[in-house]
């Protein structure tokens, strides 16, 4: 079954290579199939390290905004405020300015601020506050009789958290893990800056610096279909967690 | 078992102050099936909800079975709660969970083990008549049903109290009647307090033991409610009442009896009012018997409210003064509340 499995793969890829190897000796382009599917890896590397670090900094920092906000399970104004804050300054920087601004705390985090591993750091700043907002504004749309029924049997707000908000919000958090996916793809391209390769950045430098009009075109292809793929997993799952 | 001293609640809101309750003293027994009427606004929503602290006096004391709770640490306060169900008009249910796990939850909550929740759960959607639905979610469900899951969930503890909001308000009357059937077998079988909170009276009359009626964030009349229904005092007690026992003379009625009243002068208007007893008795047909007065029954209205008669009735006594006046007496002796209605009165009294 393994063995099968490998099998198909390897047809898929190679059956992939060849058709863009084709297109390629149609447009004329020097890139190789091989560039692509390595600069399709590092954007992967780059988005599912960063969605997994920054998924649960964001919803845990979601859920803080929630309750400690006035009226809200444990209110408190100060802490409130602050990550409110903070949340509104990173969030005014476009990517490119905050990945030069915080070279120095990289370098201070993962030893380097270039290359993949180094775009991970202001990546995962970028989108934590991100996904922090969306969170908020998910677990906010939970009806607030569901917490009132919740308060009335004695729940803890530890249990409300836990077996209210987020069962009640879990087909919204689907898609707003979908949106901030697709705002990753979007900022990975940027990361290019600093060196991090991936598919915005060979558009960005063969295409466009080097005036590569298949480079682009592929590119946008492949983004097109990436973010559509995302787009109807992530609206399929919150279909299937609102149980129609 | 509940009781409220001297109960009063502010809001503050851009420096406006509101007041939302306003010196409420009301005790509630052990089994009783407590109603709280008055339109929206009056405060009654705020009141039910001092009863499981889910909204905090500004003033006075509420106590449950002898425990002030303002005393309470956070932690009593949810063992409190635990022991007081509480159901919605919008049912609060979560839509994510199925029936079962809705009605598990608050099991969940005090980590019960998975065997006894299983065996509990399935015994409250038995009481409910819902087992079927189990595995079914709640938007799969029609409004009555919701509410019985909801009740099943307010039961899953064993409460003292049930706190229904509204309960029957957002459900057609046949769903109203069988969800009202459901909380009496509930007080009956587990002789659990309910108290609930409504702005219909039909719902009070019939199965409410007592009630308060509240207006403007406080209780203006309280008491048995065949005492009420009998004698409503306040303005909008009577409005209520008459909600459920129609007691205004229809315009028909009134028309005709212009007509007849020009031809007689010697002749009274009445209103009668029948409760209990006086209502099985044949007191009418006695006194047209006794033949000194003659009995113009212009429109009678009776209705059962606690398994005991009330009845109302328009009369037309015509005879001589002393006749009618004897009359009059005869009747107030055999328990029958009399009211003389001055002609001016019967054009658009109460509206």
């Amino acid at each position: 079954m393994e063995q099968f499995n490998q099998t198909i793969t390897t047809a898929f890829i190679s059956a992939f290579i060849s058709i863009i190897d084709y297109l390629g000796s149609l447009f004329s382009t020097r890139l190789t199939a091989m560039d692509f599917i390595e600069a399709a890896y590092q954007t992967l590397l780059m988005v599912s390290i960063t969605l997994l670090i920054g998924a649960v900094i964001g919803i845990f920092l979601g859920i803080c905004l929630v309750v400690t906000r006035p009226n809200g399970l444990l209110v408190n104004r100060p802490l409130f405020r602050f990550l409110n804050t903070t949340i509104n300054l990173i969030r005014s920087l476009p990517f490119i300015i905050l990945l030069i601004a915080i070279i120095p705390f990289t370098k201070l985090i993962v030893g380097t601020a270039f290359g993949t591993v180094g775009a991970i750091v202001p990546l995962t700043i970028y989108i934590a506050p991100y996904i922090a907002r969306l969170v908020e504004n998910s677990l906010l749309e939970v009806d607030q009789g569901i917490i009132e029924a919740a308060e009335s049997m004695g729940a803890t707000p530890i249990q409300i958290i836990w077996h209210f908000m987020l069962p009640e919000a879990f087909s919204s958090l689907i898609l707003t893990l979908t949106t901030a996916t697709i705002g990753l793809i979007n900022a990975t391209a940027m990361a290019g800056a600093v060196g991090a390769g991936g598919i915005g950045d060979l558009a960005l430098s063969y295409g466009y610096r080097r005036f590569d009009t298949t480079a682009i075109i592929v590119t946008v292809i492949i983004l097109i279909i990436t973010v559509q793929s995302i787009q109807t997993v992530g609206n399929y799952l919150a279909r299937k967690a609102r149980h129609e | 078992m509940i009781k409220f001293e001297h109960v009063s609640k502010q809001y503050e809101r851009n420096g406006v102050i509101t007041k939302a309750l306003h010196d409420i003293n009301l005790t509630i027994e052990r089994g009783d099936i407590y109603g709280i009427i008055g339109y929206s606004g009056a405060g009654k929503s705020t009141l039910v909800r001092m009863i499981n602290f889910l909204e905090r006096p500004t003033e006075g004391e509420v106590i449950i079975q002898n425990q002030p709770l303002s005393s309470l640490s956070t932690h009593q306060l949810r063992s409190v709660r635990r022991k007081i169900g509480m159901i919605f008009q919008h049912f609060n249910l979560l839509e994510s969970k199925t029936v079962f796990d809705n009605v598990a939850t608050p099991l969940i909550l005090v980590k019960e083990s998975k065997a006894a929740i299983k065996k509990r759960v399935y015994e409250l959607l038995d009481f409910v008549g819902l087992r079927d639905k189990a595995e079914n979610y709640p938007k799969e469900l029609s409004g009555g049903q919701k509410q019985r899951i909801g009740i099943a969930r307010a039961l899953a503890n064993s409460p003292d109290i049930l706190l229904c909001d509204e309960a029957t308000s957002a459900l057609d009357p046949q769903t109203t009647q069988s969800i009202l059937a459901l909380l009496k077998k509930i007080n009956q079988q587990y002789q659990i307090t309910i108290v609930l909170i409504t702005h219909e009276m039909q719902v009070i009359s019939q199965i409410c033991d007592k009630v308060a009626v509240m207006e403007r964030g406080r209780i203006i009349e309280n008491g048995s409610v065949l005492e009420l229904f009998g004698h409503p005092k306040q303005r909008t007690t009577q409005n209520f009442v008459s909600s459920v026992i129609s007691d205004a003379i229809p315009t028909g009625v009134v028309e005709n009896l212009q007509a007849i009243e020009s031809q007689h002068t010697d002749s009274a208007l009445f209103k009668l009012e029948f409760l209990g007893r006086s209502a099985t008795k044949p007191v009418i047909n006695e006194l047209i018997l006794q033949g000194k007065v003659v009995v113009n029954i212009l429109f009678a209205h009776m209705s059962e409210v606690q398994k005991t008669v009330l009845g109302s009735m328009f009369v037309q006594l015509q005879g001589g003064q002393d006749d009618i006046n004897q009359a009059v007496d005869y009747l107030r002796d055999h328990e029958v509340q009399v009211t003389k209605i001055e002609e001016k009165g019967i054009n658009g009294e109460r509206s």
